[in-house]
């Protein structure tokens, strides 16, 4: 098994966020950056299933020079290498044309599981997993809180997430692409050793130039027109009527507010 | 590398009598990505798996703690600076005090890790012989094993060599017998192997590796610690315990050597320790400031909190300052040690013994700063400091011994003073000659470097280096006229011993403090230095007033009459400083602390 994870580097949990001078995103500067939550978990299930069929766990991935420590943190976990796609033009770039890096690069190593998180806790857009499978041309499942290989490694079975508790199982064949969700399983933390081990491993280093991909499909197609902190305000009403027509339109409202 | 190799060696006590650059020392700035990479992974342990069970550790669940050593030995923590050869990891001193970082987020079992790994492994790896060392350490080092150190006795403590444990070799000479008590004896309700210092013949002191399941140990009770209550201390008491000759620890009779340089690693851990809990007495205690409402503010607005929190930070700033500056000092011997060449073991034992003295400082000025950072932090929960529902109380009460444990500070400011004049005897250190230069210097008005009230040298922060440069001076000028007058008697007047290490420690400080700031300013810019530098010259500002107060006093005890009138003529001139406007200067830097709710920076 060849497994491809993506792994992201975003601000840390903790850091005090400050939106920047143009309010087009968060100040940069004097923050910390953990990888993305999700992004542990795919890193993983990516390992437990090599521990399981053998194989090889390529890290990847896209950003400054900084998502390095990202893709050695995969590494020291056991992951066999690292792909570092790093190149100016590429940050601050829409989903769809982040993959399309991603893919380009994905593509030619050849792979039977791509795995990214879910989404990323700093934009959350949750589309990357589903674009990467788009165009690599595999099937993609989102949303995985369980992953299967079957079939002498032809295919996979994967636990999907849907919404109130619910869950769908459903196969696939490889490869394919699977975003994973958090708490699939317990992702193991990187030991002395295991970093010792990782400074022998090999990050290759992707820039625009490597890639065969024109100019005009990178340009992003979505942008955040403003970045801001949600207000506060507190409104009180008071609903009147008999205790039971007030519990009503009580119950009536917290719908419409989709509190309940 | 050949450039380490070439480094010429700063001695210990050198600070005292030259001047170093900037570009000298190392800083908390030149951790290498490896080094976080390092203390990112052992943080992530201490997160995922200690934190979650701290309830357990603090019951003093010993199944629980012995779970958590287990996992980290797997994690590596134990074996961290341990030869790779001994199938450890090397890591530098840097490494260890990063990654003692984590430490202050479950104090009671990083005791427990921190006794384990320093006085518990550190005599076996260094004076321990091959068969010693695989029969041991392997299950130390994954943590299935938990060592403890029996120094200590119930009539003495700091008295070492005053032990009263006997060790007589039995009638066919394959054992030693042990007879004795031990108090205070950390780790002891679940170690599996004690270091015990014991008299052979009751007079030879020598340790021993005593396996804790040996006929005729037994233990005493918990002690019902004030702080500490998930680390597990107790009497170990040896009633005929047979040991086998093998077990000697190095050699017979030179038991005190192990003894005292297992102690003197761990007064660098508690250096570390201490700014890290400082900082994170910050934390806890800024997002308290800043929710907590008193008189329509909230009582972070008030300069008084403004104060505490800004000094726990210049003094966590001091205090690091001076902890990497250190470790770079062992680090850069260490590191042009061959680890391959047979007397690889000896000569890092002597590297770590050089700087016995910046140890010492490390753990007396980091004990006492931390004191004072976990202090403040409850006072500014107010009554809810007081309070078990709050951390400001569990991390007041955990600090304490800091000050107690690995030699008292009354004993390392003793130890300070006293290892100086051994250097300055034997010519290690020019102390003397440098004594009588500066004594020469200062009272005949002579070429002495004065603050320049003009400012004539326009290059940065020239004032403040003359400054530490006089720091340096008067210290030596209290040392030098100390020890004229009472000679070896020296050591009977504590008083002076320790008001002189005092002098030492804040130039020592000072320095540090200074050097990394301009070393901060030079490769990054002095934009990026605002508060580098702000707290640099609160402290400066404070330490040479404090100094200059011990000193003051300290030579009307040394002279009188015209002579100390003289002194104190001299001490003026060296100390000229115009004290800079240290209430602004802590606004703005807790300012920065409320903006982060956190230290400044990093
Ligand atoms: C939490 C904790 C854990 C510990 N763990 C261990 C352990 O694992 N193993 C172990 O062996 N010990 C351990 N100790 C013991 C510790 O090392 C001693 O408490 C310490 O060395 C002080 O000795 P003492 O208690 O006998 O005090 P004393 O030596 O009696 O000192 C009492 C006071 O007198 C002062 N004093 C003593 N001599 C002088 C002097 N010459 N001049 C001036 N002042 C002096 C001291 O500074 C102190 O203030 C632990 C202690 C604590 C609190």
């Amino acid at each position: 098994m060849k497994i491809i994870v993506c792994v992201k580097q975003v601000p840390s949990r903790d850091a005090i966020l400050r939106i920047n001078e143009t309010s087009s995103w968060i100040q940069d500067r004097d923050i910390a950056y953990d990888v993305n939550e999700p992004d542990s978990y795919a890193v993983e299930e990516a390992l437990k299933i090599k521990e399981k069929f053998g194989g090889e766990v390529v890290i990847c991935s896209l950003g400054p020079e900084r998502v390095q420590v990202a893709i050695k943190e995969g590494l020291a976990k056991g992951a066999d290498r690292g792909i570092h796609i790093c190149d100016p033009a590429l940050d601050n770039l829409d989903a769809l044309a982040q993959a399309r890096a991603m893919a380009e690069v994905i593509g030619k190593e050849g792979f039977d599981l791509v795995f990214t998180g879910l989404q990323s806790d700093d934009y959350g857009f949750a589309q990357t997993g589903v674009i990467l499978g788009e165009l690599l041309g595999v099937p993609s499942a989102t949303i995985a809180m369980a992953v299967e290989v079957q079939d002498g490694e032809k295919s996979v079975r994967v636990k999907r997430e849907l919404e109130a508790g619910w869950f769908q199982w459903y196969q696939m064949p490889l490869p394919a692409s699977i975003s994973i969700q958090s708490g699939l399983n317990q992702p193991r933390y990187a030991t002395l050793k295991g970093i010792m081990n990782a400074k022998k491993k090999e990050i290759r280093k992707v820039t625009l130039s490597d890639l065969s991909i024109s100019k005009d499909l990178l340009v992003p197609k979505q942008k955040i027109e403003r970045v801001y902190f949600p207000v506060k305000s507190k409104k009180t009403e008071i609903i009147d009527g008999s205790a039971k027509e007030a519990a009503a339109k009580l119950v009536t409202k917290l719908k419409q507010m989709r509190a309940l | 590398m050949t450039s380490v190799a070439t480094k010429r060696m700063v001695q210990g006590g050198e600070f005292l009598i030259t001047d170093a650059n900037p570009n000298s020392i190392f800083t908390r700035d030149d951790l290498e990505e490896i080094q976080y990479q390092i203390a990112s992974a052992i943080k992530e342990f201490f997160e995922k798996e200690v934190i979650p069970r701290a309830e357990e550790v603090e019951s003093l669940n010993a199944d629980t703690i012995r779970e958590l050593m287990r996992k980290a030995g797997d994690v590596g923590v134990l074996g961290l600076e341990v030869p790779t050869a001994m199938g450890g990891y090397g890591q530098k001193k840097s490494t260890a005090l990063l990654v003692g970082e984590s430490h202050t987020k479950q104090s009671s079992f990083s005791g427990c890790i921190a006794v384990h790994t320093s006085v518990g492994m550190i005599p076996i790896v260094y004076f321990g012989t091959e068969a010693q060392r695989r029969q041991y350490l392997t299950k130390l080092l994954s943590g299935e094993w938990i060592a403890a150190y029996c120094l200590t006795e119930p009539h003495c403590g700091s008295d070492a060599m005053a032990i009263r444990t006997t060790a007589t070799l039995s009638e066919d000479g394959k054992h030693y017998i042990i007879n004795g008590s031990k108090m205070w004896i950390t780790n002891a309700g679940f170690a599996n192997l004690f270091n015990v210092a014991a008299k052979v013949d009751g007079k030879k002191f020598t340790m021993f590796i005593v396996e804790a399941d040996t006929p005729g140990i037994t233990l005493g009770a918990e002690e019902k610690k004030m702080g500490l209550t998930g680390s597990s201390t107790r009497p170990v008491f040896f009633d005929n315990v047979k040991v086998p000759i093998e077990n000697i620890l190095g050699e017979i009779g030179k038991g005190h050597h192990i003894a005292f340089n297992a102690l003197n690693m761990g007064r660098m851990n508690i250096g570390s320790s201490s700014y890290a809990q400082l900082k994170r007495s910050i934390s806890i205690s800024v997002k308290y400031a800043k929710l907590r409402k008193a008189f329509g503010k909230t009582i972070a607005d008030f300069g008084l909190i403004k104060h505490k929190l800004a000094e726990m930070a210049i003094k966590a700033y001091a205090v690091e300052s001076m902890a990497f500056r250190t470790a770079g000092l062992i680090d850069d011997q260490l590191q042009s040690l061959d680890p391959d060449s047979s007397d690889y073991l000896a000569r890092s034992m002597e590297v770590l013994r050089e700087y016995a003295i910046e140890s010492s400082i490390m753990k007396v000025y980091g004990s006492e700063a931390q004191g004072y950072g976990v202090d403040e932090a409850l006072q500014i929960f107010g009554g809810n400091g007081y309070s078990k529902e709050y951390p400001a109380e569990r991390d007041y009460r955990d600090a304490r011994p800091s000050r107690i444990f690995e030699g008292t500070n009354e004993i390392n400011r003793m130890l300070i003073v006293d290892m100086l004049i051994k250097r300055a005897m034997s010519g290690t250190l020019p102390i003397v000659s440098t004594g009588e230069q500066i004594i020469k210097d200062v009272y005949d008005t002579g070429p002495l470097p004065q603050i320049d009230p003009d400012q004539k040298d326009s290059s940065p922060f020239s004032k403040e280096k003359t400054l530490i440069s006089n720091m340096k001076k008067a210290s030596i000028m209290l040392l030098w006229q100390a020890a004229q007058k009472w000679m070896i008697a020296l050591a009977e007047e504590q008083e002076v011993v320790a008001a002189i290490s005092d002098c030492i420690m804040e130039t020592y400080a000072a320095e540090s403090t200074y050097l990394r700031t301009l070393k901060h300013i030079e490769t990054k810019g002095e934009e990026s230095s605002t508060y580098h530098i702000t707290m640099m010259q609160v402290f400066l500002n404070d330490a040479v007033m404090r100094l200059e107060i011990t000193a003051r006093k300290t030579l009307a005890v040394i002279a009188e009459g015209a002579e100390l009138g003289a002194s104190l003529k001299s001490l003026q001139r060296l100390l000229q400083w115009q004290p800079i406007n240290t209430v602004a200067a802590r606004r703005q830097i807790a300012d920065k602390i409320i903006d982060r709710e956190s230290y400044p920076f990093d």
